[in-house]
């Protein structure tokens, strides 16, 4: 018995570590690849990475809290113009500052809109994070001055990153950058996910009462894990900032905040790998379609959604790693 | 005097509109004890309990832990002042396994649940702790299955667990062997013999078996109020008890 109980948490330990690693290099062979591939096409490629750290930050607080929320947006566009204004208004172009500038922004979107959400539960709260992306809209509509309202903020030129890397007009550093940015994110969130403030976040998301009869603060936790949250996304944001050289409303917007959801839900909820999944295949699916038959496109994405939500429940992802053990099984 | 007693309910009185529900209950508890308190439905037994752990606020009286007076402390504060509950029906993490829940109760007895880095069962006495308790529960074989797939016995047995890993000083057992097969009940029972000797112990149960087996003191409830409060042996003599269980009947017949 003891050496059964020695060596299962052993290797559990032992395999997420590399699982992780795998995961890894993985996600490497694929932005080499992509890169390969998509030679003329590194917009898209940076646009996806950044739209992924939007994802990642929406499973944190929806996936693996089980909060619901359709204003998730907000906190990647705060994180989107506080990079922005720190560059226009301020010249602070070093890149690396940038990032670090979209996440306390991010941040702080993310510690207002949880403090409002949080107080709701299921369809108020989903309420409540509408009414939040609208009033970012709104405001930063308004405040023209810093956020150039509804022209977009330009006049965004970051330095070259190290002093070295200038950011080119095909966008291959824009791309490594980000590429690097978000694999540092993405092992980080590894970690959170799997220490005891996820254990405890998990928890809540299956029964906020039972955690409360354990003599944990409900509200607490998932306040700091909205700030995390915020902070994830606001570096995506940055990132979109930093690569486009301009910041749109669009990035404060209901459409982005739904279009995240729906990648998530593709992917597979409570999952970092289903985030991953989600987004890459909704933007390259959003991406082909959209240019192949430019009358029909939305249909198909309509039409690829509700095929995956009916034949998929769980997401790709999660769906996958729920039949795949079971093939194999099978075949051998 | 109050040093003594760990646990202290003092003129407890309860009204929704203008029916009392909770009479000037008190009662008093001190480490070691094992008291069961029964009375027939609608005695408001649920409320008294409701008003123990914090999710109802008392019209009068006060409640006590250890000295300090609760009464105005929220359920997660008398928690972390060292008085825990089970629920009648399991609430358990479904997608978790045994020994996340026991590690996560550990870790937030230890206030490291909040550590965002790090594998938890690498902390020191983690794993010897959480094998302990697995083992006294005879989970050990479970630990890494999900609870949706472990049976309803072995689901209230980690209750228990789960309840022992965050140390109380008053423990609050509400129907432990609630919807538990026969079969089942004598592994409860087993479990609850090992709850620590020190820990003072409050039971709600139905099951008069149990009770007589686990409790040393029993009080009854009946509409709202205590009407008896004495060792299980004289329970069932007590003329006021039959009478609250069976109405009239019970002058000429005896508590099942």
């Amino acid at each position: 018995m003891t050496v059964i109980d020695e060596k299962a948490p052993a290797s559990t330990k032992h395999g997420h570590f590399k699982r992780d690693l795998a995961g890894l290099a993985v996600m490497v062979l694929f932005a080499i690849v992509f890169y390969l591939i998509f030679p003329n096409n590194l917009a898209l490629l940076t646009r996806i990475t950044a739209i992924l750290l939007l994802v990642l930050s929406l499973d944190l607080v929806t996936g693996y809290c089980g909060v619901a929320t359709l204003g998730h947006a907000a906190l990647f566009g705060s994180g989107a113009y506080a990079a922005g204004i720190a560059a226009a208004h301020f010249g602070i172009t070093e890149p690396i500052t940038m990032v670090l500038i979209g996440a306390l922004g991010g941040a702080a979107a993310g510690l207002l809109s949880g403090a409002i959400i949080l107080r709701g539960h299921g369809l108020s709260q989903l309420v409540l994070s509408i009414a939040i992306i609208h009033l970012f809209h709104e405001a930063a509509n308004k405040a023209s001055t810093y956020t150039g309202g509804s022209d977009g903020l330009s006049g965004i030129a970051p330095d070259a990153v190290f002093g070295i890397f200038q950011f080119d007009l095909w966008g291959r550093t824009a791309y490594v950058f980000s590429i690097v940015i978000l694999l540092v994110v993405f092992m980080l969130l590894r970690q959170l996910v799997q220490s005891p403030f996820g254990m405890l976040c998990r928890g809540i998301k299956e029964d906020p009462m039972r955690i409360r009869a354990m003599g944990a603060s409900v509200r607490g936790t998932l306040l700091k894990m909205y700030t995390i949250s915020g902070a994830v996304a606001g570096i995506g944001g940055a990132l979109t900032a930093i690569s486009t050289q301009v910041v749109g409303l669009d990035s404060l917007s209901f459409t982005m905040s739904a279009e995240a959801l729906v990648m998530l839900v593709l992917g597979g909820v409570g999952s970092l790998y289903g985030a991953f999944i989600g987004t890459i295949v909704f933007m390259f699916f959003e991406d082909f379609v959209s240019a192949a038959n430019p009358f029909h496109w939305l249909t198909l994405v309509g039409a690829l959604l509700i095929a995956v939500v009916l034949c998929a429940p769980r997401g790709i992802y999660g769906t996958a790693l729920e039949r795949l053990p079971n093939l194999w099984k099978r075949r051998s | 005097m109050s040093q003594n007693f760990i646990f202290q309910v003092e003129n407890l009185q309860k009204n929704f509109g203008g029916l009392a529900v909770t009479r000037n209950v008190s009662l008093a508890m001190q480490p070691g004890d094992r008291l069961a308190l029964i009375g027939p439905n609608g005695a408001g037994k649920t409320t008294f309990v409701n008003l123990v752990t914090g999710h109802l606020r008392p019209d009068s009286g006060t409640v006590r832990l250890g000295g300090d007076d609760v009464t105005r402390f929220n359920p997660t504060q008398r928690v972390r002042h060292g008085l825990v509950r089970s629920f009648q029906v399991t609430r358990l993490f479904l997608d978790m396994t045994p020994e996340e829940h026991i590690a996560l109760a550990i870790l937030q007895r230890n206030k490291q649940s909040g550590r965002m880095f790090g594998n938890y069962m690498a902390l020191s006495g983690m794993r010897s702790e959480v094998d302990e308790l697995l083992s006294t529960l005879g989970l050990d074989s479970l630990r890494h299955s999900k609870v949706r797939q472990i049976a309803y016995g072995q689901q209230r047995l980690l209750e228990i667990a789960l309840a022992m890993a965050l140390r109380p000083k008053v423990l609050l057992l509400d129907e432990p062997a609630a919807g538990v097969p026969q079969s089942d009940t004598g592994r409860i029972e087993e479990a609850l013999a090992k709850l620590p000797d020190n820990l003072a112990v409050l039971m709600i149960e139905h099951d008069m078996d149990l009770v007589f087996r686990f409790a040393k003191r029993v009080i009854v409830l009946a509409a709202g109020e205590i009407i008896f409060d004495g060792s299980p042996a004289d329970v069932t003599r007590d003329p006021r008890v039959r009478e609250a269980y069976l109405g009239s009947y019970g002058h000429d017949s005896s508590v099942a």
